[in-house]
């Protein structure tokens, strides 16, 4: 009987330390990945960087004004695209669809969507913009961020949408406004924080996305604003230069990932202050 | 009454029986082209779905009609001098690198887990989950770069040890064959599986948190350990979600491009050794696609996109099936 009690006891104390262990190198990676992109980010960091154009290969020199204009131009566009989708798709599901046959399908087919291989979609804008234009552009960029963005927005919304009393919007029903009167007065602004929680993530998920952007904004030596045409990016130039043999180029990289996943990680902690700010309404 | 009748009672009412309300046309018709907005944004959010596939369908229907579907499926010959493509070692390295990614990130992930739900003292959980969780937010080209620069060189020294301990064991040991270069199929698989970790654990953790208090502490009373508690109670109740979770993390790494691209070697040759340079679809999809010159060759390399999604949207739908199911069953035994 001791020898059963001892043998079971010895295996829980190793299942827990070897639980421990995993957890502990989950976190190893994590801090491992992050002090590297700190301690080369900051080295190449330069004032440079904000200033001045991708320098041409060879040369010495520093910029990558070019590429953070046009990352930013992407993100607009693909927020201009993605959140009026996102937001009303969410809204019909929450509040027209409510559990019906298929607002549920619509669902599941989100859900799929969510778990989307970024380079699937990549492949969707060339196939769809690309392809039948005959060039690379930024819009079809911003098209394919876009859509890697509604299922976020779309499940978010519904979710803080639901979590919406129905005495609030009883209330405005009662007074004589129409749904959709209901819907953008009272059950967005008190679901907004919850909202804002999904755009944000949106936003997170698409910043650092490199694999669409290869089949369709590709990169652009130059500063420029055109939209219908290949455009500079920082995701883009990350992945150039990193595979590059140049110092300069590398450092460059470093420095741009480094931004990269502080904008991020900035983001991702705004999106928690909201989330935060949800569960205390209700 | 209740809450619903007296919602949609309450709706009609404006619309039918006060006609002549000031400013109620413009109201309706406001009210008509919202309502309208939102089906179109819902019918758009998942018809991207089967646009996807049928604009993709569409793209690589020209290599479909040279290669056929069986014979680019089985072909391994990637040649765009002689304009001859086939699939078989980009499919069997998609496969390769995603078993890798979940061979070492299941079990971790089991741990992290448990060590959440049951084991950790309460002030620690949150920022444990938090700090996992980050994992999943550092965009995949930063752990490519990490990757090439930083964990393969390390990585290289490993690797005569992991030739030397298994690759003297018989049937297996050609898996672990080859010169030490840091970058190939197992460094591939490594990363993946870092990077689909955060996935795979909060949905395990998120589902363990739901198991009803009832049945764990029925089993503790009876004098369970914690790991017989995590075992034998939390794990079968929670089951399809659990390799659910694990599909989801399955499907992250079969569609991975940049980390990859940055580490496995990039070679269109398949070798038997897990130590060598290889290829997946989304790592030739970012290499070659603004290489490709010929219509043929685009065309294939889209083709080659078309199996990834075919073998990504079985993944996806069985995890996202099978992660709902516990939620409705969890909604019906409450």
């Amino acid at each position: 009987m001791i020898g059963v009690v001892a043998r079971r006891r010895a295996i829980d104390v190793a299942t827990k330390l070897l639980m421990g262990a995993a957890t502990l190198v989950g976190i190893f990676f994590l801090l491992w990945i992050l002090w590297t992109t700190l301690r080369f980010g900051v080295a190449g960091l330069h004032w440079d960087l904000f200033t001045k154009d991708t320098p041409p290969p060879g040369t010495n020199s520093f910029g990558l004004r070019n590429a953070f204009v046009g990352s930013l131009i992407l993100l607009g566009l693909s927020l201009l695209m993605g959140v009026p989708v996102g937001l009303m798709a969410g809204t019909w599901l929450a509040e027209y669809g409510f559990n019906s046959r298929i607002a549920n399908a619509v669902r599941f087919i989100n859900d799929i969507m969510l778990s989307a291989p970024s380079i699937e979609i990549g492949l969707f804008a060339y196939a769809i913009m690309v392809a039948p234009m005959g060039h690379f552009s930024a819009l079809s960029g911003s098209l394919a961020l876009a859509v890697l963005m509604v299922p976020i927005i779309v499940r978010t919304t519904d979710e803080m949408l639901s979590l919406v009393t129905g005495d609030m919007r009883e209330a405005a029903i009662a007074l004589g406004a129409p749904k959709s009167v209901v819907i953008t007065r009272v059950t967005w602004v008190a679901a907004r924080a919850g909202i804002l929680t999904g755009i944000l993530i949106g936003l997170a998920r698409i910043s650092g996305e490199t694999a669409p952007l290869l089949f369709t904004v590709l990169n652009n030596q130059y500063f420029s604003t055109d939209i219908m045409r290949p455009m500079a990016n920082i995701p883009y130039v990350i992945f150039q230069f990193a595979l590059s043999p140049y110092t300069n180029w590398q450092q460059m990289a470093w420095a741009a990932a480094f931004i990269t996943v502080v904008f991020v990680l900035m983001l991702s902690v705004l999106a928690r202050f909201f989330l935060g700010r949800v569960q205390v309404q209700k | 009454m209740n809450d619903s009748d007296a919602v949609a009672q309450a709706g009609l009412r404006p619309a039918s029986t006060v006609p002549e309300a000031p400013g109620r046309s413009w109201r309706l018709s406001g009210d008509f082209l919202f309502h309208q907005a939102a089906v179109l944004a819902a019918s758009l959010a998942a018809a991207a779905l089967f646009a996807t596939v049928i604009a993709i369908t569409i793209d690589s229907w020209t290599s479909i009609q040279v290669f056929g579907v069986w014979g680019f499926l089985k072909s391994s010959e990637w040649n765009p001098v002689t304009q001859t493509f086939g699939a078989l070692p980009f499919i069997i390295g998609t496969l390769v690198s995603s078993a890798i990614a979940l061979f070492f990130a299941v079990p971790v992930s089991f741990g992290i887990a448990v060590f959440i739900a049951e084991i950790a003292p309460s002030w620690i959980k949150k920022p444990i989950a938090g700090a996992v969780e980050l994992l999943a937010g550092i965009p995949s080209i930063v752990y490519g770069m990490w990757g090439l620069l930083v964990f393969a060189p390390v990585f290289a020294n490993m690797e005569p040890w992991i030739s030397n301990t298994f690759g003297e064991i018989p049937g297996i040991g050609a898996l672990f064959q080859g010169p030490p270069m840091g970058i190939g199929m197992l460094a591939a698989g490594i990363i993946l599986a870092i990077m689909i970790l955060p996935y795979i654990s909060s949905i395990m953790r998120d589902v363990f948190l739901i198991v009803p208090s009832s049945l764990r502490e029925s089993a503790y009373a009876m004098g369970c350990t914690t790991w017989e508690v995590a075992w034998h109670i939390t794990l079968p109740y929670t089951r399809s979600a659990v390799i659910g979770g694990i599909f989801l993390g399955l499907g992250r790494a079969l569609g991975e491009t940049m980390a990859v691209t940055f580490v496995i070697g990039n070679s269109n040759m398949f070798s038997t050794s897990l130590l060598m340079p290889g290829a997946t679809i989304p790592s030739v999809l970012a290499n070659e696609f603004t290489e490709a010159t010929t219509k043929l060759y685009v065309s294939s390399l889209i083709y080659l996109g078309l199996i990834l999604i075919a073998i990504t949207l079985v993944v996806r739908f069985l995890a996202v099936l099978l992660i709902r199911r516990l939620s409705r069953g969890e909604g019906a035994s409450t």
